[in-house]
């Protein structure tokens, strides 16, 4: 462990220490409202440290400036790409919890700071390059969630934590029962090393992977991931958890846990099971995913009546335009463009996590003041509330993915590498699902503008919840129409998959 | 980002955008906002009309391009900003200006929710402009999309009758359309490499598809199926026109119809010609049901609106036996039917926005518009009923009116190729004759009635409107090349397309 392996990790530690500071500074500061400003204000810090590690890292991923821990966790471009998401994420989460934790008279800088613990995890599953790393990271991430998940202790919250503990700890187990499989057949727990044994063990057999026991470890671990991604038919734990946790978790879970999951998937299907070696098909795997995920996601959506139960479906069914991305493995023309389909992944990710959390922070800051989820009591929004509600109608239409949005964008894009890969079935059944998902989207739109009010009574807002409103609102807005910064990144962060 | 051209055209693209924006966040007033919607829609028709006189018909091609490749610059996805007009687009752009300016004036009168009323109008506008005038297929599909979401709130909150149902009929209808499009042009992209609609048609000769070339073509022609509307997918434009305020029943049939004939001649036949010259036979049935079927429907409705809606499926119905042309004998294909499909476009935006302009003038005067309570209205209101005369006489084809000129190009051009249907097609006149002056007999003529004793004329401002279309319909009706000339100028590279693929086919 050498200074400069701290330099690495500098952003995980300091997201971990900004937590533990601000639980120690809760214990002598008496105004809460102050620790959680200084929490959000604080995220700068390992904001600062991953930008520089993103010029440090350049473009040929040397090896003293990516392995750390023996090799365990890598700093490269495509899990600082995502560390910039998950501070992005914390950071509006943490504005969001301003307003809405009014309601909660105990453990308001707890809330936070298992927020932020949940952040380490993931920052760490998006670097993390061995197994068992990988595994505690998982963990690391998913355990706060719980807590955070039930922490209304009221009868819907304590549901939902109960159930994220009970699948999640299941899926868990299975996910490491596959990777028990994968190392009793490789020896192995590093990635790149899997690949090679891998690569050994398929030139003397016929068998796809060489062994149908390989096979079916990868099988368990994709159905662990599945149930990180919510991937249909791994998705039954969402609902219920998505309405009953504090929505501020509900969007922290539906973005930042989402991208977590995909984050691993890519790692571990580019490094360690690589298009070259594959002799089955993943692609078409992931492709059946996705179009279950998509189809169910928006039909069960249209017949809710929830506003955080109907993002949980619409979740779904993002999930699986993004894995759209993830089956468009094997690019057709081969050459150039072989990070189309992880490129695709992470643009999408990063403007889905836009549009998502402005969604969310538009309910929050709604629900907070009518004091209900219903979405037949976002009538007449529009008199009532004319900024938020065209905020919330605008990240309405960028998860539609009509233009000027960057859901709009994203979209193509995504679509774009699954053409390329040979999957146009798969692109009419994304382009039918967006087309359903308008029906119920502008349901809610045509409720806030059309319905009349339930009272007249204008709805303030607070200026933290209105700065997350702002700064993700403009995000969807300007990467709409001008997205190739955001575009740029992804493709450099992809591009250090093939490194 | 590099940025190429003069800006003419982009300005007059963003220019109703930035009026839109201005009076989101600027402007409170109502009276301020009309103001605002006003000067800049007069200026956006100025732009247009700069647009058409500044097109050269000398040099053809396409012209006054505004370009910016570096708009998503990575040679897997390469999207660039790419606006131009040609031949083809430039006499839409002037009917788009035209008529962006008739549906602000003709809304003068909206009192609920005006300041969101003007922008969305706006925005539809920009969207409008925008879909002629892209010519990447990114940025086409782009502002294609853009139309909607205005469109929506504009019939869901300012509509009558079943508003809300029309309004999501309509989204749910043009959405699923293009949805399929966005398939198709990825498809093409990855099959010739380039969104570049110029290059693409010469790019994809001798390009290996991706998919079967019916398929693609099948799934970009349903967007525009929709929009024209060709029958069995037109059902959401009776509900739509119905319930719609009239500025947006004359934007929707006035342009934004034009957009799926505009898209069928631009992509369709450019881009597919020999898929395009076996799908003909298809086309001129569908083209007939759609002119036959729709006119008589119409006979039988007595609500005016429904009635000027249900007359314009018969009439793009015409669109497409023009378009059903390409077909030509021989391979030789005449210009005459498919520049009289694109008269008829034009024709028609002007013809049908009169119309809607009446009736709604007449409702708003009278409170009904139910047929058989109306009768007589012509003695108080004389303006409002040669504006209607003008209009009605122009659908049915009345020679000396722009009607007369789009139709008689498409019987004569389709005629040859298509024999009897061209036939039956134009039967479609005759019914038209018997609805539009059956309408306009009981309405406006007649015994005057007691109870319409006190009902007054136009205004001077909406006479503004009126004017500016009747004059349109009569110029172009005298002196039709005025237009003509422009769209058999930007049809000649399709043609040649289409001549060389058939030559293709039969050489052994």
């Amino acid at each position: 462990m050498t200074i400069h392996d701290l330099y690495l990790l500098s952003p995980e530690l300091s997201v971990a220490g900004l937590a533990t500071l601000l639980l120690l500074l809760d214990l002598i500061v008496s105004r809460k409202g102050i620790i959680l400003g200084l929490g959000v204000v604080g995220l700068v810090i390992p904001l600062g440290f991953s930008i520089a590690l993103w010029f440090t890292v350049g473009d040929d991923a040397a090896a003293e400036n990516t392995g750390v821990l023996a090799g365990t966790l890598v700093v490269d471009k495509f899990a600082l790409f995502f560390k910039f998401l998950f501070i992005g994420a914390a950071a509006v989460v943490g504005l969001m919890s301003v307003d809405y934790l009014q309601r909660i008279e105990r453990f308001r800088t707890e809330f936070f700071a298992l927020v932020l613990y949940s952040a380490t995890g993931m920052m760490l599953m998006a670097a993390t390059v061995e197994l068992i790393t990988l595994y505690i990271s998982l963990e690391l991430s998913s355990l706060p969630l719980v807590a955070l998940a039930a922490f209304l202790r009221d009868g819907r919250s304590s549901e939902g934590g109960m159930k994220f503990l009970v699948l999640g700890g299941i899926s868990s187990a299975i996910l490491l029962y596959g990777m028990v499989f994968v190392f009793g057949f490789t020896g192995t727990t590093y990635l790149d090393l899997i690949a090679e044994r891998i690569g050994d063990l398929t030139a003397g057999s016929d068998q796809p992977l060489g062994s149908y026991a390989l096979v079916l470890g990868v099988g368990l671990m994709i159905a662990g991931f599945g149930f990180k991604i919510t991937a249909v038919p791994f998705q039954m734990w969402a609902p219920d958890v998505y309405e009953g946790a504090p929505t501020p978790v509900t969007a922290f879970l539906s973005v930042a846990s989402k991208a977590a999951g995909f984050a691993i998937i890519l790692r571990v299907f580019y490094v360690a099971f690589p298009v070259e070696t594959l002799s089955i098909e993943w692609s078409a795997v992931f492709a059946a995913v996705a179009a279950l995920s998509m189809t169910v996601g928006n039909l069960v959506a249209i017949a809710q009546s929830n506003i955080k139960r109907l993002l949980a479906y619409s979740t779904i069914a993002h999930g699986g335009y993004l894995m759209v991305g993830l089956a468009a493995l094997a690019a057709r023309t081969g050459g150039d463009d072989v990070d189309f389909g992880p490129s695709g992944v992470m643009f999408y990710m990063a403007g889905y996590a836009m549009m998502n959390l402005a969604a969310f922070a538009v309910v929050i800051a709604i629900s907070n003041r009518i004091n209900s989820d219903a979405i037949a009591d976002y009538a007449g929004m529009a008199k009532r509330a004319p900024y938020l509600a065209a905020a919330l109608a605008f990240a309405l239409l960028s998860l539609t993915g009509i233009p000027p949005t960057v859901g709009f964008i994203t979209k193509v894009y995504v679509f774009g590498a699954a053409v390329n890969a040979g999957l146009e079935w798969l692109v009419v059944v994304g382009v039918i699902n967006s087309v359903i998902s308008a029906y119920y989207y502008f349901g809610i739109i045509k409720t806030m503008y059309l319905s009349k009010p339930k009272s007249d009574e204008p709805i303030d807002s607070q200026f933290p919840i209105r700065l997350a409103v702002g700064v993700t609102i403009a995000g969807v807005l300007v990467f709409g129409v001008y997205p190739i910064v955001l575009l740029d990144l992804a493709k450099a962060a992809a591009q250090a998959l093939f490194a | 980002m590099d940025f190429e051209g003069n800006g003419l055209l982009t300005l007059t693209v963003f220019l109703p955008l930035v009026g839109a924006l201005l009076i989101a966040v600027l402007v409170r007033n109502d009276r301020h906002v009309r103001i605002v919607a006003g000067v800049t829609i007069v200026a956006d028709l100025v732009l247009s009309v700069l647009v058409f006189t500044g097109y050269d018909l000398q040099k053809g091609g396409v012209q006054l391009v505004d370009r910016a490749p570096g708009w998503i610059p990575i040679d897997s996805f390469k999207v660039e900003y790419f606006l131009g007009v040609d031949g083809l687009s430039a006499p839409l752009v002037l009917l788009t200006g035209l008529l962006g300016f008739v549906a602000v004036f003709a809304s003068w009168s909206i009192k609920e929710r005006v300041r969101e009323y003007f922008v969305w109008l706006l925005v539809l506008q920009t969207a409008v402009m925008g879909v002629f005038t892209a010519l990447d297929f990114i940025l086409f599909f782009l502002l294609w999309e853009l139309e909607m979401a205005p469109m929506f709130f504009l019939i869901s909150i300012w509509g009558s009758g079943r508003r809300e149902y029309s309004a999501m009929k309509f989204l749910i209808f043009t959405f699923l359309g293009s949805a399929f499009m966005l398939v198709g042009i990825l498809i093409l992209f990855f099959s010739a490499g380039t969104f570049d609609m110029i290059e693409l048609p010469s790019a994809l000769q001798g390009a290996k598809l991706l998919a079967p070339a019916w398929l693609v073509f099948s799934l970009i022609f349903v967007a525009f199926a929709v929009k024209l509307p060709v029958w069995p997918v037109h059902t959401w434009l009776p509900d739509a026109h119905t319930d719609a305020p009239t500025a947006v029943s004359i934007m929707l049939a006035g342009v934004l119809l034009k957009m799926g004939g505009y898209g069928m001649l631009r992509v369709s036949a450019a881009m597919f010609p020999d898929v395009m010259v076996d799908a003909a036979k298809f086309l001129i049935v569908l083209g007939v049901i759609n002119v036959i079927y729709g006119a008589i429907v119409t006979l039988r409705q007595t609500d005016m609106k429904r009635l000027v809606a249900f007359s314009s499926i018969s009439h793009m119905g015409y669109v497409l036996v023009g378009i059903s042309s390409v077909a030509g004998v021989a391979g030789a294909v005449s210009p005459v039917g498919l520049t009289g499909a694109a008269m008829q476009m034009f024709t028609h935006g002007t013809i049908t926005g009169l119309m809607f302009l009446m009736v709604g003038l007449a409702y708003e005067k009278a409170h009904t518009r139910h047929i058989p309570d109306l009768g007589g209205l012509a003695t108080r209101m004389p303006v409002i009923a040669i504006g209607f005369l003008v209009a009605g006489l122009a659908s049915l084809g009345l020679p000396g009116t722009s009607g007369f000129v789009s139709e008689i190009l498409i019987f004569l051009g389709t005629f040859p190729v298509w024999g009897w249907w061209t036939g039956i097609a134009a039967f479609g006149v005759v019914i038209t004759a018997g609805y539009i002056l059956w309408m306009l007999q009981r309405t406006m003529f007649g015994p005057q009635l007691a109870r319409f004793s006190d009902v007054r004329d136009a205004t001077k401002m909406e006479m503004v409107p009126i004017a500016a279309l009747v004059i349109a319909v009569i110029a172009v009706g005298i002196y039709p090349s005025f237009i003509s000339d422009y769209f058999t100028e930007g049809l000649t590279d399709i043609i040649g397309s289409i001549q060389d693929s058939a030559q293709l086919a039969m050489a052994p």
